[in-house]
């Protein structure tokens, strides 16, 4: 009994310690540290209540950092899901006379999922540079006006939400060629003796529905992923141009490890994390109801 | 063919242009010489295509060494991710111990935890300890990965219980089974994982930027805005042509193994 305990504890103790030590236990404490004013390295910290959340919610810095970064998911999920879809229909169709072609097409779109984000963020800033970049200068040879693509507070935001766009699609994708790949024929047959016979109709009666659950996952995806932006705002705007970019991630990394505000970034943490989890239950809640076609 | 089919085939390929751009662009200003880059006309490719920013990037910058860590960030995670993960994964699927259930699903709880939610306490340990500015504090955070358990431990209850029993009965030891049966037989989902794994660290700037501060460790990520940010605009090609080094192992891997990559990337969605 004892040898058999200490085998398991042989085999399962390093992996649970670690998942204790490095995420429930940082979890807890975070919890804690969102209530207190501690500055990392200082030797004390006062029991704040809900100042933390209060600032954030209350100034116009951490409002502004909220707000960008729902607007940036506003733009990003139906933009990148419907994108995906589209792209995803459109492969299927052309993969039954062209697979080859379907499948180079894949590969394209799938193509800024593996890619190094931050070095492909550098290329973008190089692409929207405002004299040296493809963009303006193509924007110029149209007759129209070139724009300052990340330095102008009012444009920033949708700069970096069309990369977003750019590197969502592909993903989207892919689960949805997955999804469509799923759908039994014999469904298309009986819509069309229903009387369902061209592409409206059918996607209506039998795609639309049958990718119910496919479409749930990926925007719940989708938005865990857009709510989550860093990479591009740390690479290209540092939130800036006066904070127009700043959004809830970026805001974390800045209170809390260039200010070392550790209380009030954990307080940005926790609406963070309590945001995400809001999003996994309402995925839970829609799959207990019914997207499901059976 | 029908003017529908057609239609559809032309938007999905502009589409494909528009994604292709920012590659295109970044490995045409690579291949650029200074005086293409700095002038008013700007060409989408190359006239004068040369592999001078290359050489200037491998021989004059960093750029090799933050390849080089990128290798060891990723490889340590890697090997210490799947060195505890096997065990453990085997354990839950085939061992019956008090608080399985329990750890399996804490296991499913950790999935909803992003890293950044855990990254002031770590910071703040890791300070207190001194192991900023390390490899380790690079490496040790990811170790438990709570998306290799999972998937791992979905894996190994595929295996029948009587190939387990049966090797029981040979004498094996547990551990033994759990390297030797167990892992070969999963060996599809552990590529899977370290695809996904190996990608993630590779391409993460969040934790490199907040638990570093010496070029000496930057990984690739990291490296390349220490690069941008050092020069004042002038090495744009040699910038470009580090940004095409940086990203190249990854798109590499990717055209070679297109299916487990895609099946290793697609399978993220699981986790937060």
């Amino acid at each position: 009994m004892i040898r058999r305990l200490a085998t398991d504890v042989f085999l399962a103790g390093p992996a649970a310690l670690a998942v204790v030590l490095f995420i429930f236990l940082p979890v807890a404490v975070v919890f804690v540290l969102a209530f207190t004013d501690y500055l990392i390295g200082a030797r004390s910290a006062e029991w704040v209540g809900l100042e933390n959340f209060a600032d954030l919610f209350g100034s116009r810095l951490g409002r502004n950092a909220l707000i960008n970064t729902l607007i940036y998911s506003a733009i990003v999920i139906p933009t990148s899901v419907i994108l995906g879809l589209l792209v995803a229909l459109g492969l299927h169709g052309i993969a039954r006379r062209m697979p080859r072609v379907s499948a180079v097409l894949r590969t394209v779109y799938f193509l800024p999922v593996a890619a190094t984000l931050v070095a492909m963020a550098v290329a973008w800033q190089m692409l929207m540079h405002p004299s040296l970049g493809l963009l303006n200068h193509w924007i110029a040879a149209l007759g129209l006006t070139p724009q300052q693509w990340l330095t102008d507070r009012g444009l920033v935001l949708y700069s970096l939400a069309a990369i977003g766009v750019w590197q969502g699609v592909g993903y989207n994708m892919v689960l949805f060629l997955a999804g469509l790949s799923a759908i039994s024929p014999t469904l298309y047959d009986a819509a069309t003796i229903d009387g369902a016979e061209h592409g409206w109709s059918r996607f209506w009666c039998v795609t639309w529905p049958m990718l119910g659950p496919t479409t749930l996952f990926v925007v719940i995806v989708t938005a865990a992923n857009a709510f989550r932006v860093f990479e591009t705002v740390a690479t290209m705007t540092d939130g800036g141009p006066a904070f127009a970019s700043d959004t809830i991630v970026y805001a974390l990394y800045r209170e809390g490890f260039v200010y070392f505000k550790a209380g009030y970034a954990s307080a940005i943490t926790v609406v963070f994390f309590a945001a995400l989890l809001l999003l996994t239950a309402l995925q839970i809640a829609l799959v207990e109801r019914k997207v499901h076609y059976r | 063919m029908r003017p529908g089919t057609i239609l559809s085939f032309g938007l999905v390929g502009l589409g494909a242009v528009m994604v292709l751009l920012p590659f295109v662009w970044m490995v045409s200003v690579s291949l650029k010489p200074h005086n293409e880059i700095f002038t008013p006309e700007v060409t989408l490719l190359p006239q004068q295509p040369t592999l001078a920013n290359y050489w200037q990037a491998i021989t004059e910058t960093d750029i090799p060494l933050y390849l080089l860590n990128g290798v060891i960030v990723t490889g340590g995670i890697l090997i210490l991710q799947i060195a505890i993960t096997v065990p453990c994964a085997y354990a839950l699927a085939h061992r019956r111990f008090p608080g399985r259930g329990l750890l399996f699903g804490a296991v499913i709880a950790a999935l909803l935890v992003p890293f950044h939610v855990t990254a002031i306490p770590i910071f703040i340990a890791f300070s207190q300890v001194g192991l900023l500015n390390t490899y380790a504090a690079l490496i040790l955070p990811f170790i438990a990965t709570a998306f290799g358990l999972f998937l791992l431990r979905q894996a190994f209850a595929q295996i029948p219980a009587q190939l387990i029993d049966a090797a029981r009965v040979d004498g094996m030891s547990e551990m033994g089974i759990a390297w030797r049966v167990a892992f070969p037989l999963g060996m599809p989902t552990v590529i899977a994982f370290s695809i996904f794994s190996v990608t993630a660290h590779w391409n993460d700037l969040f934790w490199p930027l907040v638990a570093t501060t010496s070029p000496e460790l930057a990984t690739p990520p990291r490296g390349i805005l220490f690069f941008r940010d050092e020069e004042s605009g002038d090495d744009i090609g040699p910038l470009m042509a580090g940004a095409t080094l940086i990203t190249a192992p990854l798109i590499i891997g990717f055209l070679l193994a297109q299916r487990r990559f895609t099946q290793g990337l697609a399978g993220a969605g699981l986790k937060r």
